[in-house]
């Protein structure tokens, strides 16, 4: 029984871009999406408005004056930023670093992995339209900024790691203030889980939403909470124990339906193994020296050498060339981990609604000057 | 990485040997000294160097005996390559695909194999389906514009989950050389060969969507190449008039064919 006047209405695909100005995109990118009434068809995410050539920036800088500069591409976890670049220098130059270095190191990291997925909680809640828990997550978040503030002045870029250690050694009273910060953490994590974990409208829209099969993410490159959500157990610091992470007694959480929702529970729970590692590391604390004896100036050999570190948001990487007695990376490429997690984004939502977008772009926890370096 | 460097073995043998002659010598110089007092002989000069060797060959034999210093405190080693020819990893990628390995080495852990670029969609195949590099981790390149065998290497970074073992694939490519595109192995090579197109210029045949994708449609140049600039390029030609062309930027947009009204 085909009409001859053709169809009732006009079946046409929408097409819009979503971003790149758009608070929900958590920075600057941009998606072009077919739709079809609400239904995306085709989601196609277009990046590069933050590049800024950071890794030609690196081939021009010496070694230590690298460090600076990542902590501006993951601006809300610059410590993780600054380990990785210097793990993976420690590794091209066989240095050692002392423990009580090591353990400063994982402290400040785990306090920015912290802070970081408080940022993730608070955003991807407020995109999905709950308001409250940002409030609770920021006020939270000061508290680490403050301590990161007091341990080398900076709230947000760091720049609080060298090459063979850590160039502070912890001010007066700062491991009881953050020993105070951890205990009373777990209880806040329930607090923001009494708002969201067993709330219907947070389950309506996240349950079954960007579900990934854990081959899918094998596939799509995934690292970090999403291909742990995707149900398999696997982070760096297990697998290629850094620093001292080797020493310490932690959990890797994976999920089970491998949908939004469980990526969300897989990144509470990672927060209260967060803070578990810097207790542990509070009461492990040596005493000691801060850096290896490293030379003044470094000289690398000729070679390739990559380092990686679980950072908030995936592995990430450094990829180091040098040339015989260079004081500058030949080449350092960075590999993002929100960059390569974002590629999965269009077989994530396509088929689902338009609001889903933001659900999932949420869930990936981008950011933006990471991916465009 | 704990080089605890064990010394030479013929330090120990020396700093015990070396001074037993040289005490007896030192044994007769006062008397000697007496004999012939203004002038200071070379027994003395002898006899003061023997004391001070044998102080220092005690002081090195306290320390042989003192506790070996940790890593972090002794010089750093930097890593050395080792030829790894005959690694089962390597091994095994040359007899499952012909003429596949050119090199190998390893160096700070990381193992290294050459391969050639005619074969590299072969070459992955295998690695993902016979040898379980199931996750490209990277997928990236460098620039050497002096080299003579051809201007890139491109650098896939591979891992395994069964044992958690790493493989890092090199293939030289010339400027004006196009080699294939892994997406089709790996569905996650997508975006890391357009991003190696687009800061190279390195293309990848076979690609399901190969555009730029940090820098913007139509931009002339590819940034990571050592022959373009650190402080960039001008949109206009008035910095490189030499390298660049006038606009420097887009090229003129092809003719659109006139847009249809209506709906389809």
């Amino acid at each position: 029984m085909s009409d001859p006047k053709g169809p009732l209405f006009d079946i046409e695909e929408m097409e819009i871009n979503f971003g790149p100005q758009h608070p929900a995109t958590h920075g600057v990118l941009r998606v072009k999406v077919k739709l079809d009434g609400e239904k995306i068809v085709e989601a196609k995410p277009i990046i590069g408005y933050l590049h800024r050539g950071t890794e030609k920036l690196f081939e021009t800088m010496d070694f230590p004056q690298c460090i600076p500069h990542t902590d501006r591409m993951d601006y809300v976890a610059a410590a993780t930023n600054n380990q990785g670049f210097c793990v993976t220098m420690e590794k091209l130059l066989g240095i050692t670093i002392p423990p009580r270095a090591a353990y400063i190191r994982m402290i400040l990291a785990e306090l920015q992995r912290l802070a970081s997925h408080l940022v993730w909680f608070a955003t991807h809640a407020i995109d999905i339209g709950a308001i409250t828990p940002f409030f609770y997550n920021f006020r939270d978040r000061d508290e680490i900024l403050d301590l990161f503030e007091e341990y080398c002045g900076a709230r947000l870029t760091l720049n609080t790691m060298k090459i063979g250690g850590v160039p502070y050694s912890l001010p007066d009273g700062w491991v009881d203030r953050c020993r105070a910060l951890a205990d009373a953490f777990p209880a806040k994590i329930d607090e923001y889980e009494t708002l969201l974990t067993d709330n219907r409208i947070w389950k309506n829209r996240t349950i079954g939403i960007g579900v990934v099969s854990p081959e899918e993410a094998i596939e799509w490159g995934l690292t970090g909470p999403p291909l742990r959500g995707s149900g398999i157990k696997w982070d760096i610091r297990k697998v290629f124990p850094y620093d001292r992470y080797d020493e310490i007694d932690f959990e890797v959480p994976i999920g089970v339906n491998c949908d939004t929702y469980d990526r969300y529970l897989v990144r509470v729970e990672e927060m209260r193994q967060s803070v578990r590692i810097i207790q542990q590391c509070l009461d492990k604390l040596p005493e000691g020296p801060i850096m290896a004896r490293a030379p003044k100036v470094l000289r690398a050999k000729e070679g390739m050498v990559y380092g990686s570190v679980e950072a908030p948001k995936g592995e990430l990487g450094y990829f180091m060339v040098t040339t015989e007695k260079s004081t500058k990376p030949y080449k350092c490429r960075v590999r993002p981990p929100s960059f390569i997690n974002l590629q999965a984004l269009p077989a994530m939502v396509e088929g689902h609604l338009v609001a889903d977008l933001v659900a999932v772009i949420g869930t990936l926890d981008i950011v933006l000057g990471e991916i465009d370096r | 990485m704990t080089d605890e460097t064990p010394k030479p073995p013929e330090d120990a043998p020396v700093a015990d040997e070396n001074p037993k002659p040289e005490t007896g010598a030192a044994a007769d110089a006062p008397e000697m000294a007496a004999e012939a007092k203004p002038k200071p002989t070379d027994e003395e000069k002898a006899a003061k160097i023997a004391a001070a060797k044998a102080k220092a060959a005690a002081k090195k034999a306290a320390e042989d005996d003192a506790p070996p210093k940790p890593p972090w405190e002794e010089k750093p080693v930097p890593p050395e390559r080792i030829d790894s020819a005959d690694d089962p990893e390597v091994v095994a990628l040359a007899e499952g695909v012909d003429d596949a390995v050119l090199a190998a080495e390893r160096f700070a852990g990381d193992l290294t194999v050459t391969v050639p670029a005619a074969k590299i969609v072969d070459i992955c195949n295998f690695l993902k389906s016979e040898r379980g590099y199931s996750f490209l981790v990277d997928l990236t390149a460098v620039d050497w514009p002096e080299r003579e065998e051809g201007r890139f290497d491109v650098v896939y970074w591979m891992h395994r989950f069964e044992d958690e073992h790493r493989l890092r694939l090199v293939t030289v490519v010339a400027e004006d050389q196009v080699i294939e595109s892994v997406a089709g192995v790996w569905k996650v090579a997508d975006w890391m060969e357009r991003e190696v197109f687009d800061l190279y210029g390195i293309v990848f045949a076979n690609h399901p969507n190969l555009e730029r994708i940090l820098t913007w449609e139509g931009f002339n140049g590819h940034p990571l190449r050592k022959d373009f600039p650190v402080e960039g390029i001008d949109t206009g030609a008035a910095i490189y008039p030499d390298s660049f062309p006038e606009g420097g930027g887009p090229p003129p947009p092809p003719e659109k064919k006139p847009a249809k009204g209506g709906t389809k």
